[in-house]
């Protein structure tokens, strides 16, 4: 065993992986892979997977379930592949599985082998029988680099990575040199996936060239952008490919540390990695000299206990040395002094996952995909008011609207597309006219907003700019660490202006105010939080103005979403006698009944949530909101007497 | 007397922590890890727990009391039996959650970041659960519920409401059943 060297190391692994997968795995039962990552498990996986469970047991049937990771389609969760080889059909992709479906799937399709098309999303791979998912734009279009091998391998399985050749490209790395993985990560023009896009290879030279004795890797998994959750979905998917980037990471800048940076409020996330770091650390693959190389790495997981700012890199650092996380000035960088002094490199989730792929297919391969200057792919949680909501890897370069209305199917109930607000906190908000810009980190950095960790929030003609604008400097002034006077003053003082605005109460000045405050806190801040804090603001307020002088002017608000500027009231044209739909479901009791038995609101009571519009059939549809609210109709109630007479 | 039993509790609380604290190394870098494990134990951080820690720690309370306010994780007082998180993300927001939060304030009658009297409920909002897909999102006792809507919030209390009836049921009579055996 001595003598081996790395590659025939893992070769041996993978080989005894794989002997124990056809082990496990046998042709005449079927295999059913429930998707119960966080999302689906939110969606209902685990009574799905009971249910399924409890079917087969009834049945007395034989089946290997299996729990994966996230395939990225969230809209359609739970999601449930089954191969089921005696029926003659190929893996089968079935979504929106409740309990009930997951019984009568246990009957139709595995007892009598029909296989309920009707609940089939399509077949896994291309075939004679039916349509396969890949040929849907949601699977055609993408381009999976890092999220390749999510949703198909069970994550808490070393021996699924290492069949699909997992861990190749450290054991390669390993009988070469440090160097070797420099020169390919720098040619391959990868840039930090994290937000600013920094050039990967330039930064880990850095690390490497750096005089210390001891350097530590970090992996940024703080992800406190409300609205993007790709990176728990790696982590929570394909944890192995992860620690593998952080293994050559750390053997290209000599490194014999690591931490993971986990937000503590993805528990599912802290277990898999720390499972897959165990596994690992058994196998020989992490730990004291790897697959028999000189080479050795300890890598730990460190549980970030939410605080928005510490995505910073230096404030993630000041986090794990057990104090506030309070960006420091740079320089020194942290990849020459940063945790504990030492030289750290900290990186996104989505850039050491793309390492491994890039050194097996090689630089060139990985250049080929995206554009010149941004090579690669980009991940998207795309969310908000668009139909096939979900995780989406695209190759840089990818326009807007492909993005959205043809991979995600564009916008639902038929309503026009208004806005899409990009990069989070940090971002900005973009209008119609840029749906042709190219998705990569320049172009969108040009039209205002910026690539960030990949939020992506697509809102249609209901949704207002100004109150978009305000929930993100609620966020931001709530996240400011304080460090910095414009942006711990500043953001709290635009949050003050944006509010009163969108409760009618703005003054003709305030759109100056808040285009110059909003530069100033740019200009007078330190980190990236203030830097960026005002982008929403910026952005909204150049692309929607009107929006801003409807609300200022007329006290208005153009998308009825403003609660204090609107009002609903019930046309009693349309009303029908008699149906008392909305009375109930009314959480304040503001809903009466008039005098000619149909229903009315009563304006003072009147919390504005909405449930009645939700409650009216739709064949009356009598519920109508207006602004300003001076609009609706003022109906008295009748007096008790009146009503019964 | 039911001072005396709070008092108790507060005191069983400090003892556990006194004997777990050795676990960690004494060094500054562990207090997040610690803040962290006695809020997994015990839901919440006392002024005296975290006073415990700075002995431990040898630093300041206020370095405690400063590391801790400023992260959103810890809590400061006992959360409820239930645990309510609202999730007010981005794609929640675009879908009514402060709707949602609100409904359940008005509910219970307490606001966000605060335990009813009887301490059965909190409410509480959080940034971001990641589940945006089925926004608005909420969390109940550490179950995330998708495409929440007022109606499911009665829905809910009157599942919650059936239960504590039942329990007490089945109280009642375990206790018969005590009585009738003796």
């Amino acid at each position: 065993m001595h003598k081996l060297d790395p590659e025939k190391r893992l070769a041996l692994l993978a080989e005894e992986a794989r002997k124990r997968q056809a082990q496990a795995s046998r042709e005449d039962v079927p295999t059913l892979r429930i998707v119960m990552s966080t999302c689906g498990l939110a969606a209902g996986a685990a009574e799905t997977r009971a249910a399924f469970e409890e079917a087969l047991e009834r049945r007395g049937l034989e089946a290997r379930i299996v729990a994966v990771g996230c395939l990225g389609h969230c809209y359609a969760e739970p999601l449930v592949v089954i191969h089921h080889p005696a029926s003659g059909f190929p893996p089968l992709c079935y979504y929106n599985i409740d309990p009930g479906k997951a019984r009568m799937l246990v009957d139709s399709f595995l007892l009598d082998g029909d296989p309920a098309l009707e609940y089939v999303l399509g077949a896994m791979v291309p075939n004679d029988l039916l349509p396969a998912v890949t040929d849907f734009p949601r699977f055609s279009m993408e381009q999976r680099v890092v999220m390749e091998h999510c949703g198909a391998i069970d994550p808490h399985s070393l021996d699924d990575y290492l069949a699909l050749g997992g861990y190749g490209a450290l054991a390669t790395a390993l009988g070469r040199s440090p160097g070797w993985v420099l020169d390919e990560v720098a040619r391959s023009g990868l840039r930090g996936r994290g937000g600013a896009g920094f050039p990967t290879g330039r930064k880990w030279r850095l690390a490497a060239e750096a005089p210390a004795d001891s350097k530590v890797v970090i992996c940024n998994a703080d992800e406190g952008d409300p609205g993007a959750y790709m990176d728990r979905t790696i982590m929570e998917s394909n944890p192995h490919q992860l620690l593998e980037g952080m293994a050559l990471c750390a053997y290209a800048v000599g490194a014999e540390e690591a931490i993971v940076y986990v937000r503590a409020e993805y528990p599912l996330a802290v277990r898999t990695i720390q499972r897959a770091i165990d596994d690992a650390r058994k196998a020989g693959l992490l730990g004291e000299r790897i697959l028999g190389s000189d080479f050795s790495l300890h890598i730990r997981v460190f549980q970030g206990s939410g605080a928005f700012v510490c995505g910073e890199e230096t404030a993630l650092i000041q986090s794990i040395e057990g104090r506030r996380g309070m960006p420091q000035h740079r320089p020194p960088y942290p990849v020459e002094a940063g945790l504990w002094g030492r030289p750290t490199v900290v990186n996104n989730v989505k850039t050491l996952s793309t390492v491994p792929a890039i050194l097996t297919r090689g630089a060139h391969w990985f250049r080929s995909i995206g554009t010149e200057k941004s090579p690669g792919t980009a991940i998207f949680s795309v969310v908000g008011n668009v139909t096939h909501a979900g995780l989406v890897e695209i190759p840089m370069g990818t326009t807007l609207r492909t993005l959205i209305f043809d991979v995600c199917g564009g916008i639902p109930k038929k309503k026009a597309f208004k806005a899409v607000q990009i990069g989070g906190p940090s971002g900005g908000c973009l209008s119609g006219d840029f749906l042709d810009t190219s998705i990569d980190f320049d172009s969108l950095t040009e039209a205002g907003a910026m690539m960030g960790s990949g939020g992506m929030v697509v809102m249609d003609e209901d949704s207002c700019m100004v109150d978009v604008a305000r929930y993100f400097l609620d966020f931001t002034q709530n996240e400011s660490c304080g460090k910095c006077t414009f942006c711990r003053i500043g953001t709290r003082h635009l949050l003050l202006i944006l509010d009163r605005i969108t409760k009618g109460e703005g003054r003709e000045e305030d759109l100056e105010l808040l285009d110059t405050l909003s530069r100033d806190i740019r200009d007078g801040s330190l980190c990236g939080l203030g830097k960026t804090a005002p982008n929403p603001v910026l952005t909204s307020l150049r692309y929607f103005r009107d929006e801003y002088e409807a609300h200022v002017r007329e006290k208005r608000c153009p998308a009825l979403k403003c609660r204090a500027l609107t009002a609903f009231y019930i046309d009693l044209d349309k009303c029908a006698r008699g149906c008392d739909a909305c009375v109930g479901c009314c959480p304040v009791e503001a809903i009466f009944t008039t005098r000619g038995r149909k229903k009315a609101i009563d304006q003072e009571l009147c919390v504005k949530c909405g449930e009645c519009v939700t409650a009216c059939p739709p064949e009356y549809d009598a519920v109508v909101r207006v602004s300003p609210a001076h609009l609706a109709p003022i109906i008295e109630r009748p007096q008790p007497s009146e009503g019964r007479g | 007397m039911k001072d005396d039993a709070r008092l108790s509790e507060e005191e069983t609380m400090l003892r556990s922590i006194e004997a777990m604290l050795p676990r960690f190394e004494k060094n500054r870098a562990q207090l997040i890890p610690i803040l962290q494990a006695i809020q997994e134990e015990h839901q919440y951080l006392s002024r005296e727990a975290m006073r415990l820690v700075a002995d431990y720690l040898e630093i300041s309370p206020s370095e405690v009391l400063g590391v801790a306010t400023f992260y959103n994780q810890f809590r400061f007082h006992p959360p409820g039996r239930h645990q309510i998180k609202v999730c007010l993300g981005t794609a929640c927001h675009v879908a009514g959650g402060d709707i949602i939060l609100e409904n359940f304030e008005r509910k219970l009658g307490i606001r966000e970041g605060e335990t009813t009297p009887d301490r059965e409920y909190s409410v509480e909002r959080v940034a971001c659960v990641g589940c945006c897909a089925l926004a608005p999102v909420a969390v109940v006792d550490d179950k995330v519920i998708g495409h929440m809507q007022p109606s499911k919030i009665e829905g809910l209390f009157l599942q919650f409401d059936l239960q504590r009836e039942q329990e007490k049921a089945r109280e009642a009579g375990e206790e018969a059943d005590a009585q009738a055996g003796s």
